[in-house]
């Protein structure tokens, strides 16, 4: 179980790497969301993996690793606001710059052809 | 507690002149004084007690394991300059009210001048070293402001940044020497390290501690060879210059000198260092005066002059020679502060600082020149004057010298030398400006200036002729009391008569007087010499410098930042490889101690999915909503597996923040390009990258394998059994969060609405390309809110709410709580967004949802501070159980009213980030400066 539940942890953690590493805005905000999903896992194993423990008091008498838990809960919240922030900072990067590479400098044609500056350019 | 508001009432103070700014200069004069004067009057109240030799304390620990202490003492070198800084400083802010213009920005000059202070204050009065040095780069910092005031003149910024760079080096070198100060005596505390003297001369550190305490010292009092920066510093209005160029500011270098003189002094190592670089200072500064044409630039090497005097008498091995340093740190303040206004009165009425152009003054200003004319002489050591007094103290302790060995005899004559040259500029000084025939081409028909700005002149002139006829009146006690502290001994017997009788001192000043008015009678035969030398301008060569350090820099930083974020990234993640590597290669063995357990098939299966899910979103990265499908089973699965290793709260808030999440993408999608390029890199770069990614990936798998295999030794336990009984709940997790980590809690939502207005603002006028149509060249469809949509997603609204009220209150006992019901309310609500369009919610729930960020963050603060009305530390919960008919025995805890902020926050910043994003091609859209 140990050794499945890390092969999943470092799978994600290649994709999240592997994405993180594109030019494109939208595949690194896809790499950093399955990167936070492979470091949630990461920290929750540090209270060890329990089947059918308890998570409330008075339930059993094996229980669950209550504080990784507790600190995992609020990570994901931040994660979802650090994907939302590196999101929105993408969109306007798009809109500042015209294009949607990190470096905003390259002159991107996307798949209809077009020159993204013209399409900024049609915008305004 | 009264030493405590001496600096405290000067910091409230520098608030003041910004607020009463918009009331009149005359309000703003008015109100300024208030703070400094109260001090001022706090300062006279302590006066007698430290006449009687007492030495005041207060301390408060402010974090007492750092060994961080706030603490003042006051002693009777700390008296005195509390006196020169209050008074000279109330005298300039008089002054200042008619030299500043109707453009200037007189509370804006007044804030930096009392910050000034406060930081002038805090350098005399602190005990811990620490902070005596925060208010020692505090004073480098507030004369930054106040050089580079008029800060649309190129010299100004020069001179600011020039006097910034070199007092700013010279504290890092004196924080250095504190610390090893500190390291050698153990303690941080002044009047501690003052008992510990022959522990610091013994300690092999002590040539360290001498070089860099020296360096902090000279390069503030603008010792050479780092006496440049101060004649630049003359680009500030002329109020500043006498306040912080000749009173106070660069005193601060000599009272460090005379503070540390009992602890430091005393070695070969000292006297002759100090006293050559004393010596030297004086002399050159003294020359380079003689030739400057600039009223003020001739002021500013006779002060650069003068401190090397002071310094030359920290140097000199005897007792008096202290003494007399003291002495002339007050006399010079005085003289040189009213020499600084009478400069900028000529300045300011006659519309020229240069002596080329200034002649035959007395004319059109006789008052003035006559208060001019007192404190020159008075600078030049003419008896009767208090110049006059600590000259001749000098003269008389350079006599008995053996600080240079068989070379001794050239102090005295070199001190000689450096009076007759005093002489010298004091009288071109005198005889250039108000006398030697007539103006030249003046922009302004000089006149006398308003009565009121030259008070503070004739208030420092008197104090002049007061020490200077009747010296043991004036200043006998305050002399006495600062000497005392300075030496920490008894004082030698000495007298501070005026007639000493016929001696060589008394030669000497004639021989000076003598020789300067010689000096200057043929200074035609001078200025030509001196102007066969080339002119080095300090300016040039420190820009040189400092142009030099920022290639450099630049030429450094190239080498990391070529503006490509991917090879930040690589930078990143292979730092972060080699330091979770490196370890792991030291383990020996990956297993730990504890037998794996043996995996069952929905785990199996679970992990399958998971990591089909995980490749294909790598592969299917470039089709972009394909990719988001699959991300969303990668999501989807971490939930299970939470909810399969005993989590249910995590497993509820990954859902919906999954949800969320995927919501969002999908918006930003409808923005961006639908697909990537598909020739975005290389194979080569593909290659590297999916190497450097799968190093990463097995780094992370085997160092969470090694983790898992190890037996967990965990502070949980605390938790779990305090949890019913502390904290009221039996759900330990929110326990967790709303009470023994509350705050770690509050922080984070904190963070939340940061982020949240952050997206804000980045949402406010952008502008992006809408495409008519998907990557097919499909039209979208026309019908934006179905019907159907819209009947359902109304119908499960009150569901939904009713779910999210159930989770969030059963969160104490049960799964759930202010997070994960928070997450519920937005959702629902996104869903009414997505169904009617963002025109028809507006109409129905109008709710700023910046505002329900704040109102959760303040119910949550609130509820911290609550049980401060109850004398329990921040965030103690509170909880009883109380019985109602029909509902029956429940609970009540102030966790709730926590846990209602978290709710609140979480909602605001959800939907704030949501909706707005929804709305951004609709008439809602966010825009720059309106909600």
């Amino acid at each position: 179980m140990e050794t499945i539940y890390a092969i999943c942890v470092g799978a994600m953690t290649t994709g999240g790497v592997f994405l993180v590493l594109r030019g494109y805005t939208f595949a690194v905000v896809l790499g950093l969301t399955l990167l936070s999903y492979a470091v949630n896992l990461f920290l929750f194993a540090s209270g060890n993996l329990k089947i059918d423990a308890a998570a409330i008091l008075g339930e059993s008498e094996s229980y669950a690793d209550p504080l990784p838990q507790a600190l995992v809960l609020t990570a994901i919240v931040i994660g979802f606001a650090m994907t939302a922030f590196a999101l929105i900072l993408a969109l306007r990067a798009r809109s500042d710059l015209g294009n949607d590479h990190v470096d905003g400098k390259t002159v991107i044609y996307d798949e209809l052809g077009q020159n993204s500056a013209n399409q900024r350019g049609e915008n305004q | 507690m009264t030493l405590f508001w001496i600096p405290v009432l000067a910091l409230l103070g520098t608030l003041v002149p910004l607020l009463t700014y918009r009331f009149g200069r005359r309000t703003t004069l008015a109100t300024t004084v208030i703070a400094p004067a109260a001090s001022l009057f706090l300062v006279l109240s302590l006066l007698p007690d430290v006449y009687a030799g007492q030495v005041f304390m207060w301390q408060h620990e402010w974090i007492p394991a750092a060994g961080l202490t706030l603490s003042f003492q006051m002693d009777g070198l700390g008296l005195l300059f509390c006196l020169l800084i209050l008074g000279i400083g109330l005298l300039v802010i008089l002054y200042a009210r008619y030299y500043l213009s109707e453009k200037d920005h007189m509370g804006r000059f007044y804030a930096y001048l009392i910050l000034f202070m406060t930081a002038m204050l805090g350098i005399v009065l602190s005990d811990n070293l620490l902070q005596l040095w925060f208010f020692w780069e505090l004073t480098s910092i507030s004369s930054f402001l106040l050089i580079s005031f008029w800060s649309h003149k190129t010299e100004a910024r020069k001179g600011a940044r020039m006097a910034l760079t070199i007092t700013g080096a010279g504290g890092l070198a004196l924080l250095a020497a504190f610390i090893l100060m500190a390291e050698v005596t153990g303690t941080y505390s002044l009047r501690e390290i003052l008992a510990s003297g022959d522990m610091l001369r013994d300690s092999s550190l002590y040539p360290a501690i001498i070089a860099l305490f020296l360096l902090g010292a000279f390069t503030k009092s603008a010792q050479f060879p780092f006496h440049f920066w101060l004649p630049h510093a003359m680009a500030a209005p002329t109020p500043v210059s006498a306040y912080l160029h000749s009173a106070t500011m660069v005193k601060a270098g000599v009272f460090m000198l005379a503070r540390f003189y009992p602890v430091l002094s005393g070695t070969d190592l000292w006297f002759t260092v100090v006293s050559i670089v004393g010596l030297s200072t004086l002399l050159l500064g003294a020359y380079t005066a003689l030739f400057k044409h600039d009223l003020k630039g001739l002021l500013a090497y006779s002060t650069i002059s003068h401190l090397g005097l002071i310094t030359l008498l920290f140097g000199l091995d005897t007792r008096m020679a202290a003494i007399a340093a003291v002495f002339h740190i007050i006399n010079h303040a005085v003289f040189k502060a009213s020499l600084f206004m009478a400069a900028g009165i000529i300045d300011h009425e006659s519309g020229s600082r240069d002596m080329r152009q200034l002649n035959g003054l007395w004319k059109y200003m006789p008052y003035t020149a006559t208060l001019a004319m007192v404190a020159a002489a008075s600078m030049a050591g003419v008896p009767l004057l208090n110049g006059f007094l600590s000259k001749e103290m000098l003269f008389a302790e350079t006599l008995h010298q053996t600080t240079l060995g068989s070379l001794s005899w050239l102090i005295p004559v070199l001190a000689t030398v450096g009076g007759a040259l005093a002489v010298a500029y004091s009288l071109r000084f005198i005889h250039d400006v108000f006398f030697n025939g007539e103006p030249i081409n003046l922009p302004k028909t000089p006149h006398e200036p308003p009565r009121y700005m030259r008070v503070p002149v004739e208030v420092l002139v008197v104090i002049c002729l007061l020490v200077g006829v009747v010296p043991n009146f004036a200043v006998g006690d305050l002399l006495n009391t600062a000497a005392g502290a300075v030496l920490q001994a008894p004082l030698p017997e000495f007298s501070l008569a005026v007639w000493h009788g016929f001696n060589i001192p008394l030669l000497m000043s004639l021989l000076a007087v003598a020789g300067g008015a010689v000096l200057y009678l043929n200074r035609r035969h001078l200025f030509g010499l001196q102007g066969q030398f080339a002119d080095i301008d300090a300016k040039y060569e420190f820009e040189r410098s400092v142009q030099w350090v920022t290639r450099k820099a630049v030429a450094v930083q190239a080498l990391f930042d070529n503006g490509k974020l991917q090879r930040y990234v690589i930078m990143l993640v292979l730092l972060a490889l080699a330091g979770a590597g490196w370890p792991l290669i030291q383990l020996a063995d990956v297993n730990g101690s504890v037998e794996p357990t043996k995996a069952d098939m929905p785990m199996v299966a679970g992990a399958i999915i998971l990591v089909i899910g995980t490749v294909l979103t790598v592969l299917y990265s470039h089709l972009r909503l394909l990719a988001l499908i699959m991300i969303s089973i990668v999501g989807l699965m971490v939930a299970i597996a939470f909810a399969y290793f005993s989590a249910p709260d995590l497993a509820l808030t990954q859902l919906s923040v999954e949800v969320a999440t995927i919501i969002l993408f999908l918006l930003a999608l409808y923005y961006l390009p639908q697909r990537t390029p598909l020739k975005e890199s290389s194979i080569q770069r593909i290659v590297r990258d999916f190497g450097i990614a799968s190093a990463v990936g097995a780094v992370v798998g085997t160092l969470c394998y090694a983790m898992l295999t190890r037996p967990l030794d965990s502070i949980s336990g605390f938790f779990l059994e305090n949890s019913k009984t502390g904290g009221g709940g039996t759900n330990v997790v929110n326990v967790i969060l709303v009470d023994f980590r509350g705050f770690d809690t509050m922080g984070e939502i904190t963070v939340l609405g940061i982020a949240a207005l952050g997206i804000y603002k980045l949402l406010a006028g952008m502008r992006l390309y809408l495409p008519a149509a998907d990557h097919e060249g499909q039209a979208w469809s026309k019908d934006k809110n179905p019907l159907m949509l819209a009947v359902v997603s109304q119908s499960l609204l009150p569901l939904a709410l009713l779910v999210s009220a159930y989770i969030f209150l059963r969160g104490h006992n049960m799964p759930g709580g202010g997070f994960i019901a928070g997450l519920i309310t937005a959702i629902a609500l996104v869903q009414q967004y997505v169904a009617h369009g963002s025109s028809w919610m507006k109409a129905r729930l109008n709710l700023p949802y910046h505002v329900l960020i704040a109102v959760g963050l303040l119910l949550s603060i609130g509820a911290g501070l609550g049980s401060w009305l109850f004398g329990r530390p921040f965030l103690t919960t509170w909880f009883d159980y109380f019985y109602l008919p029909l509902i029956g025995k429940f609970e009540l805890a102030s966790a709730l009213v926590f846990d209602l902020g978290v709710y609140f926050t979480v909602i605001g910043a959800t939907l704030l980030i949501l909706a707005n994003l929804g709305q951004l091609n609709s008439a809602e859209r966010p825009r720059i400066g309106v909600r």
